[in-house]
């Protein structure tokens, strides 16, 4: 059974001039020890879905549609109470900015041993040894004269990394980690991918990642989904995703990301903009920076395809129609 | 045709000052303190060609970026930008002024339009400031050209920036960098708060105007993969000091200084190579920087004489390091 | 502009956020339409009623202690009565409102013509000139700004002639409080200022060397004006209440030209002798103005900036 399930989930914001679904019939799944790696563009959706895993949307946003199960468990309407205990006892959660998870006037020792006695019956010096065995366990050396400092002793990277060990305080079985590597620097962000695939191969997490990195989900996932404009439209193995991409819109992305020794004057890219919310074409949301459109794009949106392969799917109305040319030739 | 110098940079000094207030100072006995933000940097940019400073947060090649463009103090040093265009009679002042002047390109698509103005203004700024225009008429068509190069209508100048998405504003800001004919233009990470497929537009766009119209750029950026497609000349920074500057097929091809390698070690390989070497530790503190070669508490090369010694830049081929073990052949 | 354009004008502006969150504010709306009311009618006084209560001429002492329409000895000719000089009590609140509002705004006008330059010079700037600038604005807040009017009035008073004062009595109060709160406005503008001397536009134009001044009144203020105004209209009723209690303590406007305050403070000597309709209807009035300016520089905030809240 999966960890996650989410299933048809649709998110909406409802404004005076009608509800924009920010998200919609969304549906994937991750297994324990595996990172799903979720990208797009800003304003896709990724963080949003994020957000409504742990039961953090900002009102007005609300999960309109479908469920989310963890573990088998439905927590999707969880009241704020209940949702609070899940979220601690079984959900880690890293954000971008490591400096607005921790609290600057504690010290990172007492956070930490704060949440495990929040969540777990441990005598205050098991607390603090879990807590030292934690901070080590993400690469902080000589966590024992670490404990007591504050967050602002603490440099971008090691902040970072005690923000992660505060989401495993309460050996999560799902870790949602909202960029974490984006605030930090080239050199840095590489230790926290290699720690993140360190937890989920050791500890048998199941991570999701949301990211608009291509390269860091390349280096880091097992599977990737690409969100187009709240929509699921490209989800696989990340090699497949990457070395065979197959809606144009990921396509057309895997292009455009700059390689080194490329030597290119011009690179290959996909003309216009993700359309706002409000804006959003009829049919395949893609269809006006699509190169290859059937009449089809303009008028329905394309279902996720998942006959050719199970652990593929697509949202493309060109590769259904590749499907029906094939078997009529079959036939 | 023999290789004309449109800027030349000799050891740069800008030291900002960090002290703290005056009575806590006198209290304490502190004596003043400066964090070198860039340490006597030199280098030169041949006309038409791109130079990139790269190096990660807090290394100040935005600190050089600003130094360059004039607003930023500088402690030492001397800055040549020779824009006179040998087939322009610059016989009026403002021409002059005109020619030599810099155009910058910033980071944020958000802070760097004034949300108040027209994006028509916003481009007639410069145009204004050096009397570029004969008339208003002149001055509209100019601007109407301007913004149909970079690949906007003419009438979007109507409209105020909060209409237009984040690529499309830097558009507006390359508009109106190129207003006012510059010759030399600073890219200070012009596109590190784009997506992914729209950077691919806005890098696009800038190799074209340089093509067409001769532009030099000073190209500022994190990103190892972008400063690949677009510089021909590459300085490599480190604690505000250059540690290399090479030709671009060098620094890929043939690294020199261990910052170098560590950097391009660390770069998200889409083909997901795992056999990265480990990397470890993070920038130290510029206000106390280590002693001698400022990377060797990160070096595994390092040796008595880094710690003690600082190295300069040698030429190695058509590189310059600052290397002990380059320059010592053990590296 | 053509019919069409006009039409256009105003789909826009009734489709218009601003427009949709005033039309669903029914307290705005109520406040926003006593503050006109009491506007149209302060300052077209004579439209509204044919008394002169300050021209002692066409006093008739005759007239004195009438009590409101309503009550027993009540006429229809002064309907919220007359105080003890005969003086129509409905007419005096006009004229009074109209110096009220007059001294108000006038005020509030100064105070944000001081504070916002010396806002945005001090942000800007930095350093010492901050530091000055902010200092004084700082060593001012400490005092109640009735204090710093009493004593602007009170050297003013001791410096002119008795007669000369009461020409300039109305500058000399709105000088008084104008001068008394322009550091808050200063404070506003200056953190606004703060903010947007880094960013990058600001950059650019420093690039094309465009002067300081035009940096500041170009790009800098329309950007730093805006929470200013918003809290400048709360600063009116402000305004409002310090000039009716300097004129309740005696030391605003002369008793020739009354504001609201001074009403109050003539009637309140006859409240305990039953007369209480000659202090009760200028309070009525002060209070409903007040909060009726509360509530939309309320709104205002609300809507423009709700991180202000």
């Amino acid at each position: 059974m999966a960890v996650l399930d989410i299933s048809d989930l649709s998110i909406e914001f409802p404004t005076r001039r009608g509800i924009l679904s920010a998200v919609e019939g969304l549906s994937l799944s991750i297994e324990a020890g595996e990172i799903l790696g979720v990208v797009g563009e800003s304003g896709a959706g990724k963080s949003l879905t994020g957000n409504a895993v742990v039961g953090l949307l900002e009102p007005p946003g609300r999960v309109s549609g479908g469920t989310i199960r963890l573990n088998g468990e439905d927590i999707t309407h969880l009241s704020e109470n209940a949702m609070r205990r899940v979220r601690g006892a079984q959900i880690g959660v890293i954000f971008q900015d490591p400096l607005t998870s921790l609290d600057p006037l504690y010290t990172i020792g007492r956070q930490l041993t704060q949440t495990i006695l929040t969540h777990q019956k441990l005598s205050a010096a098991g607390a603090r040894d879990k807590a030292i065995q934690l901070l080590s366990e993400v690469g902080i050396p000589a966590p024992e004269r670490r404990f007591d400092a504050y967050p602002h002793e603490f440099s971008g990277g090691m902040r970072q990394r005690v923000v992660i060990a505060l989401a495993l305080c309460c050996d999560p079985c799902l870790i949602i980690a909202d960029e974490p590597t984006t605030a930090l620097d080239v050199s840095v962000q590489a230790q926290i991918i290699d720690l993140l695939k360190k937890l989920a191969r050791e500890k048998g997490v199941a991570t999701m990642l949301v990211t608009h990195d291509m390269g860091v989900i390349a280096e880091t996932a097992d599977r990737v989904a690409v969100i187009y404009s709240g929509r699921l439209v490209e989800m696989g193995k990340v090699r497949d995703v990457i070395d065979t991409p197959r809606h144009p819109y990921t396509r057309g992305l895997m292009d455009s990301i700059p390689q080194i020794g490329q030597n290119l004057r011009t690179l290959p890219n996909i003309e216009g903009a993700m359309p706002r919310l409000n804006a959003r074409p009829e049919g395949c949301a893609f269809n006006p920076r699509c190169t290859q459109t059937l009449d089809r794009c303009f008028r329905h949106v394309p279902p996720l395809d998942t006959t050719a392969d199970e652990q593929r799917q697509v949202a493309c109305w060109l590769l259904t129609e590749q499907e029906n040319r094939k078997e009529t030739a079959y036939a | 045709m023999p290789e004309q110098v449109a800027v030349q940079v000799d050891s740069l000094k800008v030291y900002f000052d960090v002290s703290p207030p005056l009575v806590t100072r006198l209290l304490n006995k502190l004596p003043r303190q400066y964090l070198k933000a860039v340490d006597d940097l030199s280098f030169s940019i041949t006309k038409g060609q791109t130079f990139s400073l790269v190096g990660e947060s807090g290394c100040g090649k935005s600190t050089v970026a600003r130094s360059v463009a004039g607003l930023c103090r500088i402690h030492d040093g001397q800055i040549t930008i020779n824009g006179t265009d040998a087939d322009l009679p610059a016989a009026r002042q403002d021409q002059r002024d005109a020619a030599e002047q810099v155009q910058m390109i910033f980071q944020s698509p958000y802070a760097s339009l004034n949300p108040r103005w027209r994006v028509r203004d916003i481009v007639a700024e410069p145009i204004r400031a050096f009397k570029l225009a004969r008339d208003k008429a002149d001055e509209r068509q100019q601007v109407a050209r301007l913004l149909e190069q970079v690949g906007l209508s003419a009438s979007d100048g109507e409209k105020y920036p909060h209409e237009f998405s984040g690529g499309q504003r830097q558009r507006i800001s390359i508009a109106r960098a190129l207003s006012s004919r510059p010759k030399f233009l600073i890219c200070d990470e012009p596109t590190s708060a784009l997506d992914v497929s729209v950077q691919a537009q806005i890098l696009n766009l800038m190799t074209q105007l340089q093509d067409e119209l001769g532009l030099t750029y000073l190209f500022i950026s994190h990103d190892l993969a972008v400063i690949d497609h677009m510089s021909d000349w590459v300085g490599v920074m480190y604690l505000g000091r250059i540690c290399e500057i090479t030709p671009k097929s060098e620094l890929f091809a043939n690294p020199r200084h261990p910052y170098t390698r560590m950097l391009l070690a660390t770069v998200p390989d889409l083909q997901g190579k795992s056999n990265r070497p480990t990397i470890t530790g993070e920038v130290p503190n510029p206000i106390t920087p280590p002693t001698g070669c400022y990377f060797h508490p990160r070096c595994p090369h390092a040796e008595d004489r880094c710690r003690s010694e600082r190295p300069t830049l040698q030429t190695h081929g058509p590189t310059r390091v600052a290397c002990h073990a380059v320059q010592e052949k053990r590296l | 502009m053509t019919k069409a354009g006009l039409i256009k004008f105003r789909n826009d502006f009734l489709d218009h956020d601003i427009t949709y969150s005033f039309l669903h504010s029914p307290a705005t709306i109520i406040a926003a339409l006593v503050t006109l009311v009491m506007f149209v009618m302060a300052f077209g006084a004579p439209l509204f009623t044919s008394y002169t209560p300050f021209d002692p001429g066409s006093l008739n002492l005759m007239d004195a202690f009438i009590p409101p329409a309503w009550e027993d000895g009540g006429t229809a000719l002064h309907v919220m009565g007359t105080d003890g000089q005969g003086r129509d009590i409905f007419a005096a609140i006009l004229y009074g409102t109209q110096v009220s509002l007059t001294v108000g705004l006038l005020s509030v006008l100064l105070s944000i013509g001081i504070g916002i330059p010396l806002g945005i010079i001090a942000g800007y700037s930095g350093g010492w000139v901050d530091t000055v600038i902010m200092r004084i604005a700082d060593i001012q807040l400490t005092i109640p700004p009735i204090l710093i009017a009493l004593m602007i009035d009170g050297i003013t008073r001791t410096s002119i002639s008795r007669d000369l004062h009461e020409v300039v009595a109305i500058p000399v109060l709105v000088a008084s409080i104008g001068i008394a709160s322009w550091p808050q406005y200063a404070r506003i503008t200056r953190s606004g200022t703060l903010v947007e001397r880094n960013k990058d536009y600001i950059a650019a134009a420093k690039l094309i060397r465009t002067p300081v001044p035009l940096i500041l009144l170009r790009h800098i203020l329309p950007n730093v004006i805006g929470p200013t105004l918003i809290v400048a209209t709360i600063g009116v009723a402000v305004a409002i209440i310090i000039e009716a209690t300097l004129s309740f303590l005696g030391v605003g406007v002369p008793p020739t030209t009354p504001s609201l305050g001074t009403l109050i403070r003539i009637g309140n000597s006859f409240l305990f002798s039953g007369e209480w309709w000659i202090t009760f209807f200028p309070a009525l009035t002060l209070v409903i103005l007040v909060l009726s300016v509360n509530l939309i520089g309320d709104w205002l905030r609300d809507t423009f900036n709700p991180k202000l809240r």
